[in-house]
């Protein structure tokens, strides 16, 4: 597998993680942190970009975001059933090892599907009700629980929170579509698949924002992402998912004009860099004014997200849907706001709450979704995903 | 990766049940010392499943497993029988098309994995057919399958349940009778 390039690597690869570009194989391939790498694959390598199964860590976390992605929200038909569960997370394990390679699942009836994994990647994790059986509830990560009611949320049911979650991911949708009849397929009469969430990658979001920009440096994935075991022993090595969706009101949007919706996200809308600065990457300055008002506006975005303490950090990972508008309108549009860090209710919670609070763009988005899942450590090579939580059971 | 799934009939598992399964078959295999390692020290087994059955349908349900047995020494080896706790009985079988029409039968002398080769049984091909399911075998639990080489050595494969429609077993009306 000389051969094998990494596909298009954008800004943002560079900012979510070493770990991605080891498993991507390209530790030989001088990269420079804050230059942009870019090209179109070789016919060649097309497609046969691969990321691990195996590891410490599940892929598609701290990996640079591939182009389509769907996660699919599960319920288990008896929660107390460890033994199904147990079973679910081995055959995903069976499969995705091998669809991550470009091999067929073990039940894979459309096996040619399956031959451009296309950086593919398979992540699992559990929701609360799983912890509520008297065997698992003293396994429960202490934050694993739904996030706090916020004033802006406006949730549907259809987008609530489940037992499981896998989030599939790669850069070719069709790849894609098959890995997620690869995970359904198999144990579809013993579960109930409550929702699927699909969505693409873009540098932008379909408000026109260069989105995703703030993740945490290279050097505090351990920190922040990497859960260390302290709370949960056999959670050491994952993390935690806050998916919400987010409804973007794109006739509202229309009717402001530019300067008004820089002002509201505290960020232009060429290239993304902050009012106060000239690059996407340039550090905000909150305090600059301008006659005496501040160039950032308190209420934009960008300065009710802002961390206030080193704790408010976390891996973003957005995925923009665009579905098929409901009779009468004219858009269904939003986006599918993933973030990973070791510890929601310190990390996340806080942030969200400012922006509950007060938050420019609270205008025109409105969240339906929201679910938590605490993500599996990756599996060891002949383990599978969970072993952890029930290897000593 | 699959590979952790088959436990060799002189290894011990952590299932209260399997163990023992595993004492018997110790016995089994330390009656051969015949200069020719076992047979079933000389598969893999990988990509091991088996379909999910209700297992209510008068008599038992039918249902079947697939694997791919991978031989890696000189010699072919033969599987000879087969069976598991879950069904009263375990058949060999192919698929052969009879004039136009494919049908189930068993196959006779069993299924030959030859030398550094490999045996894929998949749906529509070879497979373990499980006849007299009386319970329900659903998606995610896993079944435990000894299988049986010519010589007597045994190697047991535990294989996880899986939805599946394909492999339809009930189309063989030749093979009724035996079907039950």
């Amino acid at each position: 597998m000389t051969g094998r390039k990494p596909a298009r690597i954008s800004r943002r690869t560079l900012l979510t993680g070493g770990a991605g570009l080891a498993g991507l194989g390209v530790g030989a391939v001088a990269v420079g942190v804050g230059h942009e790498l870019s090209g179109p694959d070789s016919a060649e390598s097309a497609g046969q970009q691969t990321l691990p199964f195996f590891g410490e860590h599940q892929s598609g976390i701290a990996t640079p975001m591939q182009a389509h992605a769907a996660f699919l929200g599960i319920d288990l038909l008896d929660p107390a059933d460890h033994v199904t569960l147990q079973g679910f997370l081995r055959m995903w394990s069976q499969d995705a090892a091998n669809l991550v390679q470009g091999k067929p699942g073990f039940s894979d009836t459309e096996q040619e599907l399956g031959t451009a994994p296309s950086r593919l990647s398979v992540a699992a994790g559990l929701g609360p009700r799983v912890f509520t059986s008297p065997t698992l509830a003293p396994r429960r990560p202490s934050w694993l629980a739904p996030l706090p009611a916020f004033a802006i949320d406006r949730l549907d049911e259809r987008w609530g929170q489940t037992d499981l979650v896998v989030a599939v991911a790669s850069d070719d949708p069709m790849t894609l579509a098959h890995a997620v009849r690869v995970v359904v397929a198999p144990i579809r009469r013993r579960c109930r698949l409550r929702w699927t969430q699909q969505g693409f990658h873009h540098d932008r979001n379909l408000f026109g924002q260069v989105d995703g920009t703030v993740q945490p440096a290279d050097d505090r994935y351990d920190d922040l992402v990497w859960d260390d075991g302290s709370d949960q022993q056999w959670m050491a090595g994952g993390t935690s998912l806050v998916l919400r969706r987010i409804a973007m009101n794109m006739d509202t949007w229309e009717a402001i004009d530019r300067p008004g919706r820089e002002l509201s996200l505290g960020r232009t809308l060429d290239n993304g860099a902050p009012l106060t600065g000239t690059a996407e990457h340039d550090e905000p300055n909150f305090s600059a004014t301008r006659g005496g008002i501040p160039v950032i506006p308190a209420e934009s975005h960008i300065a009710r997200a802002h961390q206030r303490t080193d704790r408010e950090q976390f891996v973003r990972r957005p995925y923009s849907y665009d579905l098929a508008p409901e009779p009468g309108e004219s858009s269904n549009s939003g986006l599918i706001f993933a973030t990973y860090q070791r510890d929601p209710v310190a990390q996340f919670v806080p942030v969200q709450q400012r922006l509950s609070d007060h938050d420019a763009l609270n205008e025109w988005t409105t969240p339906i979704g929201s679910a938590v899942y605490a993500m599996l450590p990756g599996a060891s090579r002949d383990g599978y995903l969970g072993e952890t939580l029930f290897g000593s059971e | 990766m699959a590979r952790r799934h088959i436990l060799r009939s002189a290894r011990l598992t952590a299932l209260a049940a399997a163990t023992v399964a595993s004492i018997a078959l110790l016995g089994a295999c330390s009656t051969d010392s015949t200069d020719n390692s076992p047979e079933a020290d000389a598969v893999t087994v990988s990509v091991q499943w088996v379909k999910a059955v209700e297992g209510d349908s008068p008599g038992g349900g039918m249902t079947a497993a697939f694997a791919k047995i991978a031989n890696g020494s000189d010699r072919d080896v033969r599987i000879v029988s087969a069976s598991s706790g879950v069904s009263e009985q375990v058949q060999l079988h192919e698929v052969v098309d009879s004039g136009g029409t494919t049908t189930m039968k068993e196959k006779d002398g069993g299924f030959v994995v030859p030398s550094n080769g490999s045996l894929t049984m998949t749906p529509g091909g070879e497979h373990f057919m499980f006849m007299g399911v009386q319970r329900p075998i659903r998606a995610g639990q896993q079944v435990a399958i000894t299988v049986r080489f010519a010589d007597g050595s045994t190697t047991r494969v535990d294989a996880l349940a899986r939805d599946f429609d394909g492999n339809q077993e009930n189309y063989s009306p030749d093979h009724s009778g035996e079907h039950r």
